[in-house]
């Protein structure tokens, strides 16, 4: 009964995600909307932000799709065509995506990596926006006039006396601290790992002592950072260019020749200060982007009026945490309701499979514990390098999202399912088969009631961490509440950070209480 | 001859990997007899009664019940029809006492199967309109086991099997039992075969007692006759340390 309930519902719940989900071909009548993607940092939010709202104001309709998880989720997109366009940077491509070593001409470098990312992919570069954004290796005012540091080669004769706090990609890319070790020798005497969104208050509360940003980051201005000189010319150039989806250009030349208009506009000092709008004063996206556009002469004055999503740093300007929720309140209500569909759905797929799954296997017995101790390797897989694996097979959006959190959600399912049918009053069920019952008889009115409590504790725990789960999916466009997380920690924004995490906590209180009311009706004998 | 006896096992073996625990054994039960399988643990009693109701199912030889060969037949439908009480009842917790003791007419598919139910409860010394909404939990061991016998009842079978049904009782509630047991059975006519490690239990409850001993049967005789003239050396030794015990 409850199995057959939760397929109708499973089946229903997807006929309502999947128009959302899918990704509309270009089946003739008006053409699909351009997807605008972005990395989950602000520079490339503000970017991509500009290339949809230029594609609007040309009569393009466009979706965004902003936030996406790191360098490789987002090209992995952008090959398989499941997003249209994000702003890359040169150096990134060549390193990062090709694994080739950069020289330190820009132009070079620019012209390798159309090349080959158009032979070896079919990803086509546009021609670059005109504004590098490299590396750049900061520590606090006080701590390079405390040990007279200018240049990276200062740095490294300090180093191992110094912590740093580095993005988890620099920490592992040629093009950051490996290379950086080759060619200047440079070694710390400890390097943590820290998001983009944290390391900037790490360093300024003495946490880390230097740290790894891009030389466009607002925040370098607004914490009084001192950017050591690369002077070995180790950081390749970092161009920033739109990169779009194969056959986009021959599908959409409109689109191509709108983006184009953009090239060589964009300078650093202006970028600069555009980050530092977004960054630092929390300004929204939207209108930061509109000022651009309209700046550089490309679009009227005030297009993003209006676009709730985008505005929504809009809210009251500087209010404190509770109003600020409450003005987002549909948002809110809106990214819970997905949230909660993506939790839903996924958990009622699991029990569909690891109910019957761990029936079968308590029958079996023979293999059981192999085939429920692979089901936990799943889950220590991180859940951002499971999304990752599936992009090249199912995209990006809420289909991957869903499939990560039904096989987070297997284990504790599985277990408790197999674990409860096996060890279910042994006497009871030897009585129960003496005299007469059949082997589904006994399953149905003996097993299976007395384990569901044990079941439906399963089922909590997994609800539970899929509620806490669920908010990677925003990395790869699936919306939920890790949406304003995403957003939150990519523009240091720690109230809009909070707007997503707080209703996530408060959604798993609730999940919890009203799954423990569920327990409470299945447990047999009153 | 096999309409006088209820159950008969002709020459039935059966091995667990290395283990022998039956060995050539050939038993019969007439027909409203309380036949006692008495032996140690690892003796063979429990997986010779076992044979009857096929929850083993012997590697050679025949087992016949009344007079029909079970091999050839459906286990399901045996087993509703020959009553059965494990040593610790095996109520199924999650289900009230009149739905534990109505099991085997509801599988019967019985539109009064609550009925009978009653009725066995009552026969058991049960007050069936009080215990009846009971859950096995709030009742006592006694109890529960009278439940048990109950359900083994309740569909009026002609034969029992109860595997050491008092065995896990305080002195006291075994005798009540004890003696609730050997009055009904004469009053119904049951044909029973009780696994017991409890000599006195069989010598008071049994009309002949079997002894078994490494998957054998040393001897089958009324409880007189074998206190009187024990066959073996083995028997011999099993009523000496039963009368210490004494």
């Amino acid at each position: 009964m409850i199995r057959r309930v939760g397929a109708l519902s499973l089946a229903a719940a997807l006929v309502a995600v999947l128009p959302a989900a899918g990704r509309p071909q270009a089946t003739g009548g008006t053409p699909r909307p351009v997807i605008v993607a972005s990395k989950p940092f602000g520079e490339s939010y503000l970017l991509a932000e500009m290339f949809a709202q230029l594609l609007e104001a040309r009569g393009i309709a466009a979706e965004r799709r902003l936030g996406l998880g790191a360098t490789e989720i987002a090209f992995a997109a952008l090959r398989r065509g499941a997003i249209d366009v994000y702003p890359e940077y040169t150096g990134t491509g060549l390193l990062a995506i090709l694994h080739e070593h950069p020289s330190a001409d820009p132009r070079e470098v620019y012209a390798r990596v159309a090349r080959e990312s158009r032979e070896r992919f079919g990803v086509r570069w546009l021609p670059p926006l005109g504004f590098q954004n490299t590396y750049a290796i900061a520590v606090r005012r006080e701590t390079a006039d405390r040990l007279h540091l200018r240049t990276l080669s200062d740095l490294a004769r300090v180093g191992p006396t110094l912590r740093a706090g580095l993005t988890p990609d620099f920490i592992g890319r040629d093009d950051g601290l490996p290379g950086l070790g080759r060619a200047y020798g440079l070694r710390f005497r400890e390097v943590r790992a820290l998001l983009a969104a944290v390391k900037y208050q790490a360093l300024a509360a003495g946490e880390v002592d230097v740290i790894d940003g891009y030389s466009t980051d607002g925040l370098i201005v607004k914490y009084d950072l001192v950017v050591l000189e690369d002077d070995r010319a180790f950081f390749p150039p970092y161009e920033a260019a739109p990169v779009v989806a194969p056959g986009l250009a021959e599908r959409r030349p409109d689109v191509v020749a709108a983006l184009t208009e953009l090239s060589g506009l964009l300078r650093e000092p202006a970028m600069r200060g555009f980050n530092r709008r977004v960054e630092v004063d929390g300004e929204p996206v939207a209108h930061v982007a509109a000022d651009a556009l309209a700046g550089l002469g490309l679009t009227r004055a005030a297009a993003a009026d209006g676009d709730d999503k985008h505005g929504r740093r809009a809210g009251p300007a500087r209010a404190g945490l509770l109003p600020y929720l409450w003005a987002e309140r549909r948002t809110l209500l809106g990214l819970t309701e997905r949230h909660l569909l993506l939790v839903a759905v996924s958990l009622l797929a699991a029990i569909a499979l690891a109910v019957p799954l761990g029936l079968v296997l308590e029958r079996a017995r023979r293999g059981a514990e192999a085939v429920i101790r692979a089901v936990g390797v799943l889950q220590t897989i991180p859940g951002i390098a499971l999304i990752a694996f599936m992009i090249p097979l199912l995209g990006i959006g809420v289909v991957p999202a869903l499939v990560a959190l039904f096989l987070y959600s297997l284990y504790p399912i599985l277990r408790n399912t197999y674990t409860g049918v096996r060890d279910a009053a042994p006497d009871a069920v030897g009585a129960a088969l003496a005299l007469g019952m059949t082997p589904r008889q006994i399953l149905r009115h003996v097993r299976l009631p007395l384990a569901a409590p044990l079941i439906m504790a399963g089922v909590r725990t997994a609800a539970v961490i899929n509620v806490g789960t669920a908010t990677l999916a925003a990395f790869i466009g699936a919306g939920g509440l890790g949406d304003p997380i995403a957003s939150g920690l990519a523009l240091s924004d720690t109230r809009m950070i909070l707007s997503g995490a707080l209703p996530a906590a408060a959604l798993a209180l609730v999940v919890d209480a009203g799954l423990g009311l569920c327990e409470r009706v299945v447990r047999p004998g009153g | 001859m096999h309409d006088a006896s209820a159950l008969a096992a002709r020459a039935v073996s059966k091995r667990y990997g290395p283990v022998v625990a039956l060995d050539h054994v050939t038993l019969e039960v007439r027909r409203g007899e309380c036949v006692a399988l008495i032996g140690e643990s690892g003796s063979g009693k429990t997986t010779l009664l076992r044979c009857f109701n096929r929850l083993t199912d012997p590697d050679e030889g025949q087992v016949l019940v009344d007079g029909a060969d079970v091999a050839s037949g459906d286990p399901i439908a045996l087993r509703r029809r020959v009553g059965y009480v494990p040593q610790d009842g095996g109520l199924l917790p999650h289900w009230r006492v009149r739905r534990n003791a109505a099991l085997v007419p509801w599988l019967h598919g019985a539109a009064d199967a609550d009925a009978k139910a009653d009725r066995a409860l009552s026969l058991v010394g049960l007050d069936a309109a009080a215990m009846a909404g009971r859950w096995p939990r709030e009742l006592s061991g006694g109890q529960r086991q009278r439940v048990a016998v109950a359900r083994a009842l309740a569909a009026s079978p002609d034969i029992v099997l109860l595997d050491e049904p008092f065995g896990a009782l305080d002195a006291l509630t075994r005798a009540d039992l004890q003696g609730t047991f050997r009055a009904l059975r004469r009053e119904l006519g049951l044909t029973t075969l009780l696994v017991t490690h409890d000599l006195a239990e069989a010598e008071l409850l049994a009309d002949r007692i079997a002894v078994m001993h490494g998957g054998r049967l040393e001897q089958i005789a009324a409880p007189a006759e074998l206190r009187d003239a024990p066959a073996t050396d083995y028997v011999r030794a099993l009523l000496a340390r039963a009368r210490v015990r004494e």
